[in-house]
C-alpha cells in the first residue's frame, strides 16, 4: 500500500463509513423503524436501554433508536435542500461574478453577498423563522441563504484564476461566449473544490437544523428531529441522561463523519496535494 | 504583631458561624419563571405583577388569606344596607402609604374610580362594572353603592386588580410602586431581580423578613441549578415537574404540593368551522386521554377536571364522567358529524411545559380517532396576539389560573367564542344572586351546561409544586390567588 493510500484511510474511509451508517439509517426509516415515532406509549416512559428499546425511551414513551433514525431522515433532508439552495444560486453567481470580473456586475455580486454573509448566520435563520413561522421548510430556506455567499465567494475565486490560463483563451478565441466558458470549462474544473466544500457545509447544515430544532424553529413536532429531542430532555438530564446523550453523540458523530470525509475528500481530489506525496 | 496560622484560622471560623448560628435568617430569594411586565396589577394581567407585589407592597379594603377565604384588609368592618345595594366600609386606623401620605376614604374613591374609568387599562374590569359610585362619608368611611346586590363584592375587591393606590403616587405605580403593604419597594434589576425591604412603619403586624428578592429564571435547567446552589432559597411555582422526585430526596428541601386556580384547558374555538359541531367537541373530549396528559406532561402532578372549576372548591361536582376516554365513541361521533377521518385542525401551543408536551401527547391522541393536527409552538406575545386577541386557532391548550373564573364563559366574545345564552342568564342572575345555598345550586348548573356543552377539552387542575429550604415556613401551600404572600414567612434556625 502506497504511503498516499494509508493516509488516505485515516480520514476518508472513517468519515465515509460514519456517513453512510447515519444515511444508511436514515433510508432503512422509510421502510421500517423498530416502533413507530408517533405513537406515545406514556407508561413506557423514560425506559434507559434495554432488549427491547436498544436506545431506551424518551418521555413520551417513544423509542430513542427510531426517533434518531427518522430524526436523520429531517436532518438529511433539511442540510441537503439548503446546501442545494446555496450551491444553485451561489455557483452561478459566482461564475457570472468571474467572468465580469472587476466590472460593476462583478463588485454588485459580491457586495451583495459580503452583506449577507457579514450576518451572524444563526441570526439570519432566527430572523426568517421570526418572520415566516417555524418548520422545516422555513429552516431550510434560511439554512440555504447562508450557504449562497459562500459557494458564490469560492466559485469565484477559483474561476478567476482560471480565466487566465491558455485553455480558457482557446475556448474565446474559438467563438464561445462567457456563459459557455463558464459551464463548459471552467465549472468541471472547480467541481472537486465545490464537492469538498459541500461536505463541509453539509456538516454545518445538519450542525444549523439541529441549533435551530434546539430553540424551536425547526420541524414541528411530530416530526423527529435531533435537535428537539435535545431540547426536550434538558431537564430531564439528571433524571434519565440518556435522553440527551444519544441524539447529542449522534449529532456529534455525524458532523465528525462529514468533516472526515470532507477532508478525505479534498485530500484525494485535489491534485496538487496527490502530486506532493 | 504575628499571629500565629492556627489562631488566625480559629478566629475567621468565629466570625463566619458567630453570625449565623444565632439568629435565623431574615432575607429571603424567590424564584419566578416570568418577570413582571410592570408593578401596577390595575394596569395589567400578567400573573407575574401580583406575584410580586400582591399582599407584600400593595393592598385592597379586602384580601384572599392562604385558603382563599377573604379577610378584612385596609377595611377593618363593613355593614351592608339598601337590600345589598350599600356597603359601608369602616378603614383601618393609622394607616400611611411607604411616602408618608396617609390613607383615606378619599385613596378607596379614587382607586375604584380610576379602575372604573373608561381609559382604565385594569385587566378585571368586569370586577367594578356593577359599582355605580364610592361615597366619602368621612375619612375613615367609605360607602360603595351597587346597581344589583352583589354577592361576589368582598371577593371581588379582594383581587389584585383591586388595590388600594394613593392619587399622588398611582401614575408611577408601574415602576415605583407605593402602597400600604409590609414591605416597600427597594430595587428593580430588569432581567434579574426585585428587591422588596420591610416597612418599618406598617399599620399591622409586624412581618418577620426584612428583605425579600424575586429573582426571575425562566430556563427550567437554570432553576434547579440556582435552587442545588443555594442562590434561591424557594420556588412557589417550580416549572419544571420532572426534577421534583430529585428536590424531593434531597434532604436540603421540601416538596410541598398544593392547589391552584389554574384550569387547563383544550380550548376549542367554538366558531371555527369544524368545532361549531358539537359532536365534533365531544368527539375530541372523548378521544383524550387526561391521565396519559397528567401522567405525560405534569409527571403525575394534576387533578383531572371534567368542567371548568377548580375541586377544591365546595361548589365543585366532579364532572369527568361526561368525557370518558372512549376512543369508539369518538370515532362514532365524527362519523355522526360527518367528518369523518377528514378533519385538520391547527393546534397552537404557547410555552409552558403543560402545553408544549400536553400538546404533543393530544395531537397523538387525536390522530388514533382521525383527528389531524398541526402543531405551532408559539411565544406568548404570539399568543396573545394570534389566539387571544385574533381568534385565530383551532386548538390551544392554556391554563386560565383566575380564581372562580366560570364567567368567562358568559362573554361572548371571548376568544373560545362560546355561545349560551341560557348560561349567560344563568351567571348574570348568579352575580345578583346572596343566597349561598343558590349560589351553590347556580355554580353546579354553570358547571354542568358547559361540560355538556363540550366547550372546551377540560383537562387537569395545575398543581401548585413549590419547591423550598426545609428551614422556611409560612409560604403558602396553595394558590387561590396569583400571588406570593410573604407577611407570614419566616426562618426557623
Amino acid at each position: 500500500m502506497s504511503v498516499a493510500a494509508s493516509s488516505r484511510f485515516k480520514t476518508l474511509l472513517p468519515g465515509a463509513f460514519l456517513v453512510l451508517v447515519f444515511f444508511g439509517a436514515a433510508l432503512i426509516s422509510f421502510f421500517y423503524t423498530p416502533f413507530d415515532v408517533e405513537t406515545l406509549n406514556i407508561k413506557n416512559r423514560m425506559l434507559t436501554p434495554n432488549a427491547v428499546n436498544w436506545l431506551g425511551t424518551d418521555h413520551f414513551g417513544r423509542d430513542i433508536l427510531s426517533m434518531l433514525m427518522v430524526g436523520a431522515r429531517t436532518s438529511i433532508a433539511v442540510a441537503f435542500i439548503a446546501v442545494g439552495i446555496g450551491v444553485l444560486f451561489g455557483v452561478p453567481l459566482g461564475l457570472l461574478a468571474a467572468s465580469y470580473r472587476g466590472r460593476w456586475a462583478d463588485e454588485f455580486i459580491m457586495r451583495g453577498n459580503d452583506l449577507v454573509f457579514a450576518f451572524p448566520a444563526l441570526l439570519i435563520a432566527i430572523m426568517i423563522t421570526a418572520v415566516f413561522g417555524p418548520g422545516a421548510v422555513n429552516a431550510i430556506i434560511a439554512i440555504g441563504i447562508f450557504n449562497v455567499p459562500v459557494f458564490a465567494r469560492l466559485t469565484r475565486g477559483a474561476s478567476l484564476s482560471l480565466w487566465n490560463r491558455e485553455f480558457i483563451m482557446a475556448a474565446r478565441v474559438a467563438g464561445k461566449g462567457s456563459a459557455r466558458i463558464s459551464f463548459e470549462h471552467i465549472l468541471p474544473n472547480i467541481l472537486n473544490l465545490l464537492i469538498v466544500q459541500s461536505t463541509i457545509q453539509f456538516s454545518l447544515g445538519i450542525l444549523a437544523e439541529a441549533g435551530l430544532s434546539y430553540v424551536g424553529l425547526g420541524a414541528q413536532p411530530p416530526t423527529p428531529s435531533w435537535g428537539r429531542m435535545l431540547a426536550d430532555s434538558q431537564t430531564l438530564t439528571t433524571v434519565a441522561p440518556h435522553l440527551a446523550l444519544f441524539p447529542g453523540m449522534v449529532i456529534v458523530l455525524t458532523v465528525l463523519g462529514l468533516n472526515l470525509l470532507g477532508d478525505g475528500l479534498r485530500d484525494w481530489l485535489d491534485p496538487r496535494l496527490r502530486r506532493e506525496r | 504583631m504575628i499571629i500565629d496560622k492556627r489562631s488566625f484560622t480559629a478566629l475567621l471560623l468565629a466570625a463566619a458561624f458567630s453570625g449565623s448560628a444565632l439568629a435565623a435568617k431574615t432575607d429571603i430569594t424567590l424564584g419566578m419563571a416570568l418577570e413582571p411586565p410592570n408593578l401596577d396589577p390595575t394596569g395589567g394581567a400578567a400573573a407575574a405583577i401580583d406575584e410580586v407585589v400582591y399582599a407584600n407592597i400593595f393592598e385592597g379594603l379586602t384580601r384572599f388569606k392562604a385558603d382563599g377565604s377573604v379577610h378584612p384588609a385596609l377595611a377593618s368592618e363593613w355593614s351592608i344596607e339598601n337590600e345589598g345595594k350599600r356597603y359601608v366600609f369602616t378603614l383601618q386606623s393609622g394607616v400611611k402609604f411607604h411616602d408618608g401620605a396617609d390613607f383615606t376614604a378619599d385613596d378607596v374613591k379614587f382607586s375604584i374610580e380610576r379602575a372604573k374609568a373608561d381609559d382604565s387599562t385594569n385587566a378585571q374590569k368586569g370586577l367594578f362594572e356593577n359599582i355605580t359610585s364610592v361615597e366619602v362619608i368621612d375619612d375613615a368611611t367609605v360607602a360603595i353603592d351597587l346597581e344589583t346586590p352583589d354577592g361576589n363584592l368582598l371577593f371581588n375587591l379582594a383581587w389584585g386588580d383591586a388595590i388600594i393606590l394613593d392619587s399622588e403616587s398611582a401614575d408611577n405605580a408601574a415602576t415605583a410602586p407605593i402602597g400600604t403593604g409590609p414591605f416597600t419597594f427597594s430595587n428593580w434589576v430588569q432581567g434579574d431581580r426585585i428587591e422588596i425591604e420591610k416597612n418599618p412603619d406598617y399599620w399591622g403586624e409586624a412581618v418577620a423578613l426584612e428583605k425579600a428578592t424575586f429573582k426571575f429564571i425562566s430556563d427550567p435547567t437554570a432553576a434547579f441549578a440556582s435552587l442545588m446552589a443555594g442562590d434561591v432559597d424557594a420556588f412557589p411555582n417550580y416549572p419544571a415537574p420532572e426534577n421534583l422526585v430529585q428536590l424531593e430526596a434531597d434532604p436540603r428541601f421540601k416538596v410541598v404540593v398544593g392547589t391552584t386556580e389554574g384550569e387547563t384547558i383544550l380550548s376549542m374555538n367554538n366558531k371555527s368551522e369544524a368545532l361549531a359541531d358539537v359532536r365534533v367537541r365531544q368527539a375530541i373530549a372523548h378521544a383524550i386521554d387526561r391521565q396519559a396528559i397528567v401522567d405525560g406532561a405534569m409527571f403525575g402532578y394534576g387533578t383531572p377536571i371534567g368542567s371548568h372549576f377548580a375541586p377544591h372548591h365546595p361548589s365543585y361536582i366532579d364532572l369527568t364522567g361526561n368525557s370518558t376516554f372512549d376512543q369508539d365513541k369518538a370515532r362514532a361521533l365524527l362519523k355522526e358529524a360527518g367528518v369523518e377521518g377528514d378533519i385538520s385542525l391547527s393546534l397552537k401551543l404557547p410555552p409552558p411545559a403543560y402545553a408544549r408536551r400536553g400538546g404533543e401527547i393530544i395531537a397523538a391522541q387525536l390522530r388514533e380517532v382521525g383527528i389531524e393536527t398541526t402543531i405551532e409552538n408559539v411565544e406568548w406575545a404570539q399568543w396573545l396576539e394570534q389566539v387571544f386577541k385574533g381568534k385565530d386557532f383551532d386548538l390551544t391548550i392554556v391554563s386560565h389560573t383566575e380564581p372562580l373564573d366560570i364567567g368567562i364563559y358568559a362573554r361572548d366574545d371571548y376568544y373560545f367564542q362560546y355561545n349560551n345564552p341560557n348560561f349567560n342568564e344563568l351567571m348574570a342572575a348568579f352575580s345578583k344572586e346572596i343566597d349561598i345555598e343558590q349560589r351553590d345550586i347556580m355554580l353546579k348548573q354553570a358547571q354542568t351546561i358547559i361540560s355538556e356543552d363540550y366547550v372546551n377539552g377540560f383537562l387537569f387542575q395545575l398543581a401548585k409544586t413549590g419547591v423550598a429550604n426545609t428551614k422556611i415556613n409560612g409560604l403558602w401551600e396553595n394558590q387561590p390567588t396569583q400571588a406570593n404572600d410573604l407577611t407570614g414567612v419566616s426562618w426557623s434556625d
